[in-house]
């Protein structure tokens, strides 16, 4: 593609804000509107905007194929994690109030929500980006 | 609580735990990929016993996820029915487990048998959702997950056609979905609730509303299209000819099976057995198109070259069967129906895994180039000829107990012509399950030239196949065990549950 300074300067500016934004949406997940799959998904377009406005070869140098991979497993393994820890402390599946009370932390629940949001939007932005990796390369090797 | 109580959840949260492991593992060494499938079915499928015995000896099961009671929360509920469908299907994904370890080998390039079986697993994961789940929100995600990864098993192999199959099954069963999810919004816009029970409970009051009748059809039709059920059947032959062997089992078995349970599920659960036969008469078009699909799927059947797309449209026939017995909608017609759900289930697994350890040896499956085949594969041909009388319904096979019990129902409310219209399709399957058999035992003296010596397949492959054949006898035999199950599931469906 032809360089072009205006827009590789202004994706340049606005990916920092982009992923402050996936992440605030994250955050929010656990008390308003938002969420893990909003969030992942909104910090995956960062990667996607870079990969329009540079080159698959730039955004690979952030996040490789390797990089998505492990992602896409640590979000799912947090998610599970957390919803097992709750079965641990004799709760159902995700039933945050069981460690809450057996740990006395206040709102502990609420970190664990944040937590298991993060989860979600890890894989997501993983996923995400890994199917822009994979149409964006014409090569037609499997990742 | 101990451990079993939360066995439900851990039933959809072990198998994406296991992909999750298949994953990493894969990508240290690829040869780790197969053993943690194999200890993760085999895991689940002794979950689902347990869980099953749970059923029959202290009533249905419910879980509430998060611990939220379920007009706020998911609930997952296993009821007679849904015991019996989940311990079936686990049943066929252990087999198809077993089974695939050779065939995915020597069928799926090496690079995607990582990827394979790391959707493998979240295939069951959505399809045992599917199953257990008590929320129709919740179905429908189960739904989408299966497909998706169904799709991309089909296109998991060499084959060009492969990935047009693939695409085939994608746009239309995203059709499906999209018809289900209209279904279950507007199901959710009557009622306000998304909790199976519940909907149960609050439907009736509005059964004239259009927004319910425009909600059944749409769920009838987007379930139609998932189950194949003619003319909706479209995607199948392609689907199951052009996938992996051990995809074709899975997704003719299992796939199809939990499909027909999800519409059972809303007909009867959610909906009720007044719903469907006064409110709003479905059963005599059900019924209508239930033998059209029974003799058009086995004439169509009849007319394919390839093993594997006769044994396709035989599906499409089969499923006809089990139409049928909502057409009939009495309580030996749906005994007969659940009976033939495990019963197909059986037998197509076990004629499916034939046509794909004679792929596997010979490389092909065109009927014109299996002449003896007999000779040098006696056992895999001995498998297909008793499952395929068993898929005839000749006694003691459990094909014959539940086509007898099917025809029963039809007599009991009287339908004369459509009890003939059974025996029929019995007959023609007869003609297409002889084609195979008289090819492969009394065909092609002329070409022994081309083959060396006989061989069987693997014994990992064979050994399934021929546990699923001699299961069709046994079953059929000892018919009463699963009949005690099915009687107390028809009679919660009949119910309401």
């Amino acid at each position: 593609m032809r360089e072009n300074v205006v827009i590789r300067t202004v994706v340049r500016l606005a990916v920092p804000f982009i992923q402050i934004f996936a992440l605030y949406v994250i955050v929010h997940g656990a008390s308003g509107a938002g969420g893990g799959f909003q969030g992942g998904v909104v910090f995956a377009s960062s990667f996607i905007l870079m990969t329009i406005a540079f080159d698959l070869a730039y955004t690979r140098r952030r996040i490789g194929s390797r990089g998505t991979m492990i992602c896409s497993a640590l979000g799912i393994a947090i998610f599970a994690g957390v919803g097992i820890l709750c079965i641990l402390y004799t709760g159902n599946f995700l039933e945050y109030g069981v460690i809450e009370a057996a740990l006395g932390i206040p709102h502990l629940h609420g970190y664990l929500i944040d937590l298991v949001e993060a989860g979600i939007g890890i894989t997501v932005m993983a996923v995400m980006t890994s199917i822009i990796y994979d149409m964006a390369n014409r090569g037609g090797r499997s990742a | 609580m101990t451990l079993i109580d939360h066995l439900p959840v851990l039933l959809v949260a072990g198998p994406i735990v296991a992909s999750l492991l298949t994953l990493v593992a894969g990508w240290h060494d690829r040869r780790l990929c197969y053993p943690i499938t194999l200890a993760a079915v085999l895991g689940e499928f002794a979950a689902a016993i347990v869980i099953f015995r749970q059923v029959m000896d202290g009533g249905t099961v419910r879980y509430y996820v998060g611990g939220w009671a379920p007009p706020m929360g998911i609930e997952l509920v296993i009821d007679t029915f849904g015991g019996f469908i989940l311990a079936t299907i686990m049943l066929l994904a252990l087999m198809t487990a077993l089974y695939a370890f050779r065939s995915v080998k020597k069928e799926v390039p090496a690079e995607k048998t990582v990827s394979f079986y790391v959707i493998f697993q979240i295939l069951l994961a959505g399809l045992i959702g599917m199953t257990i789940t008590g929320d129709v929100f919740n179905l429908y995600v189960f739904l989408e997950i299966s497909s998706i990864a169904a799709y991309t098993l089909i296109s998991a192999t060499r084959k060009p056609h492969s990935y047009v199959a693939s695409y085939n099954y994608l746009v239309l069963g995203s059709i499906a979905a999209g018809f289900i999810l209209l279904g279950i919004g507007n199901l959710y816009v009557a009622t306000g609730t998304l909790n199976m029970a519940e909907l149960a409970v609050m439907l009736p009051a509005s059964y004239d509303l259009a927004t319910v009748h425009a909600a059944f059809l749409f769920l009838i039709i987007g379930f139609s299209i998932k189950a194949a059920f003619f003319p909706l059947h479209l995607w199948l032959p392609d689907a199951y000819t052009e996938s992996p062997s051990a995809v074709t089992v899975l997704i003719a078995t299992v796939m199809a099976k939990v499909s027909v349970y999800a519409l059972f599920r809303f007909l009867f659960s959610v909906f009720t057995m007044a719903y469907i036969t006064e409110s709003y008469p479905v059963t005599g078009v059900v019924l209508l198109i239930a033998t059209i699909a029974i003799v058009a799927g086995a004439i169509l059947a009849i007319a394919q070259d390839d093993l594997k797309r006769l044994l396709a449209y035989s599906s499409v026939s089969q499923i006809g069967y089990i139409m049928f017995a909502i057409g009939v909608a009495n309580r030996i017609a749906l005994e007969g129906g659940l009976l033939h759900i495990l019963g197909h289930a059986v037998m197509k697994g076990c004629l499916f895994m034939v046509a794909g350890l004679i792929i596997y040896r010979t490389g092909t499956a065109q009927l014109s180039e299996l002449g003896g085949i007999a000779r040098e594969m006696p056992l895999t041909c001995a498998a297909f000829a008793l499952a395929g009388a068993s898929m005839i319904g000749i006694p003691p096979t459990i094909g014959f107990m539940s086509k007898y019990y099917l025809v029963l129902g039809a007599f009991e409310a009287g339908l004369w012509p459509y009890a003939a219209v059974l025996l029929v399709g019995s007959l023609l399957a007869a003609a297409y399950i002889w084609r195979f058999i008289e090819i492969a035992y009394f065909g092609g003296h002329h070409d022994e030239h081309h083959r060396t010596g006989g061989r069987e397949g693997p014994a990992s492959m064979l050994a399934p196949t021929i546990g699923l054949s001699l299961l069709c006898l046994l079953l059929g035999i000892f018919v009463a065990a699963p009949l005690e199950t099915i009687g107390l599931a028809v009679a919660q469906l009949l119910g309401g549950t």
